[in-house]
């Protein structure tokens, strides 16, 4: 029954089922074919990380290799949409909006409002976010809050193959312009993803773990390190309820609030650099709205307000650690307090 | 393993075919407690259902070994049951001595594949086939509904009989999409899943809108039909809560469906996290929405049910067993004696909609006893 | 009666004319009505470049696509975009082309194919050739034109746009319309070519440069690149010399402007006026025949202001909508 596969094999596969169903879904990219115009082979390779491998050969002409332009190409595939195609414009690395962020900023994010409502961009931009691939500053960014912070745009942060693939789909669905972030340490990970087709409404947490004590908000890889450091708690007889914001803009208040009013602690995680952070922002929500659920102080687990490191032994620091996260939630929820 | 054939030991279940672990959270007797067969003695959580663990043997309870709040294997020793005359030394060294059979060891092999698939004219459907031997029996979920809602019976009902369970179009990992013809269609399409799987004269279990179904196959198929048993049945009255059908359709996200869902049992707290995640996993797929839609639409007839078979059931032969959960809030448990002198009626205390999950045991039993297992 | 000398019939040519008088006449009124301080923000007047506006477009029908400029109204007239519309988007009122929410900057009407006027300098490039994208794969043989002045014609957007349309073959046509300022700058100082189409060369488009206020030049040069593109022959590049007869926006004092310039384009070198000349000098048409356009245009915009100036304003409802399809 269940089957297993990876985060980027249901990314594949959510680019797949919604090419076959409409026509107008296209992928663009650089090396997403792999080897365009190149003597050896092409499709053999599917880019960077082999996300999109095999889909031009189901698909021809569908899937355009670009050449190292990111400003026209996304912008194209902003142009494209607003043409009435659903492009999704694969732009590596996170990192790499600086050389095209107008076409997102004030292109894609603006049509709608300041054309009176008439437009409509229904484009995908993915991108790889995240730290621990040892590639250092330029490539390693997580970059969400950059986005959460435009209006008109959507930004989603799957946790995992089974939500990367319904929150894919759905992107494509979507009539407005979607930000994907896929954490490049989770494309190995599998999870249970059925085959068929599905699509995971935006603005919609999930929680993955149910606990009385204390409310862990995060997203992306940093839910991964929150499930571990639940369990070295639970070992101390603290429980903690993890929520999976999965999607940034829009996001879900009424589940963070919900949980908060539960467990009336606050300990929020991010992998973004903490000011004016999805940390920040989810602390002062609660803050503001649940001020007098709280027993204690929000408390924000993020990278450091530095670069990504290189070398191994301070990428490992950077990244928020699963001993940092239960530290936090020691600092509000001491052990005495559960007995 | 020492066996010892005065001792019984309580174990940690297998409710269905992925469980492999659960939580204890309560115990419901006390060391030294007199129990009786079908007796609730501990509560028990996993990943998808909470759950109460009922006597398999009677005696006095002689040890609690399995601790509030921890989690065990499947098959773990939780407690033992003995008789008074049971020496404590004796007790002592069967809890000493035992040992947790690996997960699966005994399973496997005999059934296979976990779930099955078959195409037909209707399309792929999915089903699980537990059991060698003995009478047929066929196991029809209701709407909105799949083959895991027979979690707690499946297994009990295999022990005795060759089980089958499938998802109905439109549900489970079956083809989304709805033969048009509501009820009729989908007894169709059951005759079709019994011809495929040369299933001859067979017991039909059917729940809610899948009682309804388990008639109209006895009806048009007479022959086919050895008994019939309708839990919480559809097809036996007018009366049903629109509002749920409407509500479980409609809710996309966890906050929408909980209430909802809470609504087909008697206590709302078994209703876990992942058992709404699996719903909405399901209620997320392609065509469900639309598959969902349109068989309510032909099922019901202006927020009431559309087609009563209870009178047309006269010329079927078969046995008629009707059970309900007292406090069912989906279709009212007065519908059970809708078929007084026709039927044997069932109604049990403490349990909802979804009875055949709630009092699995006690569901287990009647079923059983009705086929002549 | 003589024959007709030129390429487009009788009622395409007082189309035109209609089409350049209207852009005109809409922004001469803003020019005066803008002095009155009843328009919010900026506005950056076409007059003096109608011919290269017009002359493009009498090509192209709803399913091409154009991408803008700041200095867009002779674009969206041109395209066919609503004159009482943009007339109220520019004074911010609710009956504005965008609800009064993009103003002169970003008057857009995707239906007539005007993916908008555009703030950013050079981002028309990259969505036309999205434009031309999509209408590939639609196969209708529409086409897509970026306008964009000498100054923006040295955004990298730009450069990248027009290698990505020629590897991809797309049906974009790259029009640079080059008044001579980029803003206070000189094409002279800002850009180390001499010809336009020395960079169209460099990235293996065919490139032409003509006077843009010659309307028939304009015409035909864009005609030919138009239809090449609408089967499959790629992309190309239009360089349009033409002069603004006002400053970069309104309230500009043009102190960088030789004295006595505007002046003088105004008497030697109004594309327009040539354009009425060359049609009654064939004796086409007759200076009744356009008196009559004159004044339609006339009337059409005092209505336009009146109606705009009447019209309601947003609400503070209309402040957070529109942001999203849904969110």
């Amino acid at each position: 029954m269940a089957r297993k596969i990876s985060m980027k094999q249901a990314i594949n596969e959510a680019l797949d089922l919604e090419m076959r169903r409409d026509p107008t879904v296209i992928v663009m990219g650089e090396d997403i074919v792999g080897g365009a115009g190149s003597p050896g082979e092409e499709d053999a390779w599917g880019g960077v990380l082999g996300v999109t491998k095999g889909l031009h050969a189901k698909y021809p002409g569908r899937l355009l290799d670009t050449p190292l332009s990111e400003s026209a190409y996304i912008g194209a595939a902003i142009g494209a949409a607003a043409c009435g195609m659903r492009p999704v414009a694969e732009l590596m690395f996170l990192d790499f909006m600086g050389v095209c962020f107008d076409q997102i900023l004030n292109q894609a994010a603006k049509f709608k409002y300041m054309f009176g409502g008439k437009a409509r961009t229904p484009v995908v931009i993915r991108a790889m976010v995240g730290a621990g691939f040892r590639a250092a500053a330029q490539h390693s960014q997580m970059l969400t809050p950059v986005f959460t912070h435009v209006p008109g745009l959507k930004v989603i942060c799957p946790s995992n193959a089974y939500d990367a693939k319904g929150l894919l789909i759905q992107a494509i669905r979507d009539d407005d312009p979607v930000i994907f972030c896929e954490h490049k340490n989770l494309y190995g990970l599998e999870t249970d993803v059925p085959a068929e087709a599905y699509a995971i409404p935006f603005g919609e947490a999930n929680v993955v773990r149910e606990g009385k004590d204390v409310t862990i908000v995060s997203y992306g890889l940093t839910v991964h390190r929150a499930f571990e450091a639940a369990e070295k708690l639970a070992r101390d007889r603290i429980e903690a309820e993890i929520v999976d914001l999965r999607t940034l803009s829009p996001i879900d208040w009424d589940t963070v609030i919900e949980s908060v009013e539960n467990t009336g602690r606050l300990v929020v995680v991010d992998e973004a650099n903490p000011r004016c952070s999805i940390a920040s922002d989810v602390a002062a929500y609660v803050a503001e709205h649940a001020f007098g659920a709280l027993k204690a102080a929000p408390q924000m687990v993020t990278a450091p307000h530095t670069p990504v490191p290189f070398t191994p032994v301070l990428e490992d620091l950077y990244v928020p650690t699963a001993d940092a996260i239960a530290a936090a939630v020691s600092r509000i929820a001491p052990r005495a307090m559960a007995a | 393993m020492m066996t010892d054939q005065r001792i019984k030991p309580v174990v940690m279940p297998k409710w269905g075919l992925s469980m492999a672990e659960g939580r204890i959270t309560g115990w419901l007797k006390q060391p030294g407690d007199r129990i009786a067969v079908g007796d609730e003695i501990v509560e028990v959580e996993t990943d998808k259902f909470a759950g109460v663990v009922e006597a398999g043997d009677a005696g006095i309870l002689r040890r609690v070994v399995g601790e509030k709040d921890a989690i065990y294997p499947v098959k773990a020793l939780l407690g033992v049951i003995a008789d008074p005359e049971v020496p404590e030394t004796d007790v002592e060294a069967y809890v000493a001595g035992y040992v947790t059979p690996a997960a699966d060891d005994d399973d496997d092999e005999v059934a296979g594949p976990a779930y099955e698939f078959l195409d037909t004219a209707a399309g792929r459907l999915r089903y699980a086939r537990r059991g060698e031997g003995g009478e047929a029996v066929v196991l029809v979920h209701g709407f909105g509904g799949d083959l895991d809602n027979w979690l707690f019976n499946i297994d009990a009902l295999a022990a005795k009989a060759s089980v089958y369970a499938l998802d109905l179009p439109g549900h489970g990992q079956s083809t989304k999409t709805m033969p048009a013809g509501g009820v009729a269609a989908l007894a169709g399409t059951v005759i079709a899943f019994m011809d495929a799987l040369c299933i001859g004269p067979a017991h039909l279990v059917g729940h809610s809108l899948g009682g309804a179904i388990a008639m109209q196959v006895a009806i048009e198929a007479p022959g086919r039909v050895k008994s019939l048993t309708l839990i919480g049945s559809a097809g036996l009255g007018t009366e049903i809560n629109a509002g749920y059908l409407a509500g479980f359709v409609a809710a996309a996200s966890r906050r929408d469906l909980k209430p909802v869902v809470e609504q087909l049992f008697a206590d709302p707290k078994l209703v876990t996290r992942q058992l709404l995640e699996d719903v909405l996993r399901y209620k997320r797929l392609d065509g469900v929405e639309d598959a969902l839609r349109s068989l309510s639409s032909q099922f019901l007839d202006d927020g009431r049910q559309g087609g009563v078979l209870a009178p047309r059931l006269e010329g079927v032969e078969a046995p008629v067993l009707v059970v309900w959960g007292e406090e069912d809030r989906i279709i009212p448990a007065a519908h059970a004696t809708a078929l007084d002198g026709r039927a044997r009626a069932e109604v049990i205390p403490g349990a909802g909609h979804m009875v055949q999950m709630e009092k699995a045991s006690r569901v287990n039993e009647l079923i059983l006893g009705h086929i002549g297992g | 009666m003589p024959g007709n000398p030129f390429p487009l019939d009788k009622p395409d040519l007082l189309k035109a004319y209609r089409i350049m008088r209207t852009i005109r006449e809409f922004e001469e009124r803003l020019h005066v009505e803008f002095a009155k301080g009843d328009i919010p923000g900026f506005v950056h007047l076409y007059a003096g470049e109608e011919a290269c506006a017009t002359g493009i477009m009498m090509h192209l029908t709803d399913v091409d696509r154009i991408a803008s400029t700041h200095r867009g109204h002779g674009h969206c007239i041109a395209k066919g975009v609503d004159v009482h519309e943009m007339m109220a988007e520019i004074y911010g009122k609710v009956t504005g082309a965008c609800r009064g929410k993009g103003g002169s900057m970003h008057i857009a009407d995707l239906a007539k194919g005007m993916m908008g006027a555009n703030g950013i300098l050079g981002a028309g490039a990259p969505l036309a050739c999205g434009a031309g994208l999509a209408a590939k794969f639609r196969g209708d043989g529409g086409v897509g034109v970026t306008f964009f002045g000498d100054g923006a014609s040295n955004q990298g957007m730009v450069l990248e746009s027009m290698n990505l349309a020629a590897v991809w073959n797309l049906p974009v046509i790259f029009v640079v319309e080059n008044n001579g300022y980029a803003e206070s700058t000189s094409v002279e100082y800002a850009t180390a070519v001499d010809s336009y189409v020395d960079r169209a060369s460099g990235f293996g488009l065919p490139g032409v440069t003509v006077d843009g206020t010659d309307f028939f030049a304009v015409h035909e040069a864009a005609g030919e690149m138009i239809r090449r593109a609408r089967e499959g022959g790629g992309p190309a590049l239009l360089e349009c010399r033409m002069i603004r007869f006002f400053g970069h926006f309104e309230g500009d004092a043009q102190t960088y402007k030789a004295a006595g310039e505007n002046e003088l384009n105004r008497r030697n070198r109004d594309c327009l006026k040539m354009f009425a000349a060359r049609l009654r000098e064939a004796g086409v048409v007759s200076a009744v025949e356009l008196e009559m356009i004159d004044k339609d245009v006339e009337s059409l915009i005092e209505d336009a202001v009146v109606s705009a100036k009447a019209a309601p304003l947003p609400t503070a409802h209309d402040l957070t909508t529109d942001v999203y399809v849904a969110y």
